[in-house]
């Protein structure tokens, strides 16, 4: 009897397992990661992983996950189903941010103090080569086909544009001040690109390399100075791009097709980075200052629940 | 007397009350107007005030307009018991009172239909006020506009309880006033329908403490999980209790041979 009750209660926790996607969040101060169940709303557990998390991505088999853990300088290869490191791959100094390439088999970091871009082969894990980039990179982003590695200096005001199968730079988009974050379209037509101080975001046509569109942002009873886009995401239909405001506790909605700021959803205070979950129903937020990431509905555009994690969470990955 | 005289001395006196808040548009709309004021200017001005303590019901950060919604349906509810009863005594003054009591009803029957006919009255304006919010997009799941009505029904009565209690108190009409002044200002002041209680003990123990067991504070807690499809039991039973309390007194107080118009009678 015993046995059978426990044979469908741990049958019971496979589907429930199975059923739903998890998420996980780097926790910046805390050195772990949160492991969240996002549909029962709930931390399922907080795992130690080194010093100082943030850019955290799953492979696009989604069997492992990649943690740049920024003290260590390093960035971790990790187990998804286990949470096991497996390897540490040679990102160079002091890794905030990386980006994968869709077949899983390059990783380009940014290494903001040396100003250049570390690409590690995934399969050999070693870095195989560096490109020198303006001053201060963080946001990177490989174009849906491969074509090319986008990396943005904070401090230079440009975005790169590396070629990704001979590593050269090919041209450069002068952009507002302090560039954040990067954004492919699922067409790899437009790169989307958030601008830390002037407030805006800008959309960069990828043939002609120029903006063709700029969004600025207003929300009602803020202030301009705590508009602080950071994060920012597109569908796959390009319907809809977000964008975390920062310290204006908000997440933009915009049309994809009129360029339009349709809603601006209250999460958790300092909203820093976005990620779907895997049909794209739902949108995570990581919500440093609050210690909290929230869910937003985005059949309804409706922020539904705000969970606590841990201290400072940085980025957000999710796992089908 | 039979079930029917009872169910007819009931109809009676809603379809009394439904027809004068039908043919008195301006009552309608200043009970509509005041909770909107509140919403629209007071609330927009107030927007950063909550802070970021997220508390239940509520499962993410809201604005205060949102927060500050079932404090404005309490209100309504206020506002409308404290007019019915303000109704109580202008009856008793034109005399029509005296007709309702003479009635072979026993008397707390008729005065507990007189409440339920504030309630329903109350009830109407609730939903009008809630429609309009839903277009500034302040919007509670679907099936918590339908938990909401029994909880508005016993809100609705507890502070009709209350405006009837006072009323006992009251000879004239122009004392009234009084009332509104000592008793809707601070019981509406001094409880969470502006702040949550976690906001007013920062800013004072007493406050918080006088909030925490102003009965309008669990009217109001009940309304707000109700909205949200969630029954809050502490504020369910607070409610009540001081719906029967209140009633419970406001008979007494009725009573012409033991209650208060006696006295102040003299």
């Amino acid at each position: 009897m015993k046995t059978k009750v426990l044979i469908s209660a741990v049958s019971l926790l496979f589907v429930h397992v199975s059923l739903a996607e998890t998420v996980f969040v780097s926790l910046e101060k805390d050195n772990a990661i949160a492991v969240v169940d996002p549909i029962a709303g709930k931390l399922i557990k907080t795992v130690n992983i080194g010093q100082r998390p943030r850019g955290i991505q799953l492979s696009p088999d989604a069997q492992t996950l990649y943690i740049a853990t920024s003290d260590d300088d390093t960035v971790l290869e990790v187990d998804a189903n286990t949470l096991v490191v497996k390897n540490k791959l040679p990102s160079g100094e002091d890794p905030e941010t990386f980006a994968i390439n869709s077949d899983g088999t390059r990783m380009y970091v940014s290494n903001e103090d040396d100003n250049q871009v570390t690409v590690i082969d995934l399969s050999t894990k070693q870095a195989v080569h560096t490109i020198g980039v303006g001053v201060e990179p963080e946001g990177i982003a490989v174009s849906p086909d491969k074509q090319w590695v986008v990396s943005a200096s904070e401090t230079t005001n440009m975005v790169h544009w590396i070629d990704a199968k001979t590593y050269e730079i090919k041209a450069n988009t002068l952009v507002d001040p302090r560039p954040r974050a990067l954004s492919f379209t699922a067409d790899s037509q437009q790169l989307w690109v958030t601008s830390e101080i002037n407030g805006t975001l800008m959309i960069i046509d990828v043939a002609s390399k120029e903006i063709t569109q700029r969004v600025h942002f207003s929300v009602p009873g803020v202030g301009k100075e705590k508009i602080q886009p950071v994060g920012v995401i597109v569908d796959k239909g390009r319907k809809w791009g977000y964008v975390a405001l920062g310290p204006a506790n908000r997440v933009a909605v915009i049309n994809a097709q009129t360029y339009e700021v349709e809603k601006y959803l209250l999460v958790g205070e300092r909203v820093w980075n976005l990620a779907f979950s895997p049909e794209q129903k739902r949108l995570y937020t990581t919500n440093g200052v609050s210690h909290d990431i929230s869910i937003i509905d985005l059949d309804e555009h409706k922020v539904t629940k705000s969970i606590a994690v841990g201290r400072y969470p940085w980025g957000v990955a999710v796992k089908p | 007397m039979r079930i029917f005289h009872y169910w007819f001395a009931l109809w009676g006196i809603v379809f009394r009350e439904l027809l004068r808040f039908v043919k008195q548009k301006e009552r309608f709309l200043s009970a509509l107007v005041r909770p909107l004021i509140w919403l629209f200017v007071f609330a927009a001005g107030f927007r950063a005030a909550l802070g970021i303590a997220i508390i239940p019901p509520y499962e993410t950060y809201i604005l205060y307009e949102v927060y500050i919604t079932p404090g404005l349906i309490g209100m309504i509810q206020l506002f409308n018991g404290m007019q019915s009863s303000l109704s109580m005594v202008y009856d008793r003054e034109m005399g029509s009172m005296r007709i309702l009591l003479v009635s072979p009803l026993p008397r707390w029957y008729l005065l507990l239909s007189k409440l339920l006919a504030g309630v329903f009255v109350s009830i109407l304006q609730v939903y009008v006020f809630l429609a309009i919010a839903w277009f500034y997009e302040i919007q509670a799941p679907l099936e918590g506009y339908l938990w909401l009505l029994p909880a508005l029904l016993l809100s609705g009565l507890m502070l009709g309880a209350l405006g009837l209690l006072l009323s006992s108190f009251i000879k004239q009409l122009e004392n009234f006033a009084g009332v509104m002044n000592f008793v809707i200002f601070p019981m509406f002041f001094m409880s969470t329908a502006l702040y949550p209680l976690w906001k007013l003990q920062e800013s004072s123990a007493w406050l918080y403490k006088i909030a925490e067991y102003n009965p309008f504070s669990q009217a109001v807690e009940f309304l707000r999980f109700a909205l949200y499809a969630q029954f809050n039991q502490h504020a369910f039973v607070y409610t009540a209790v001081a719906f029967a309390l209140f009633l419970i007194l406001a008979i007494i107080g009725y009573n012409p041979s033991k209650g208060m118009m006696k006295r102040k009678g003299r």
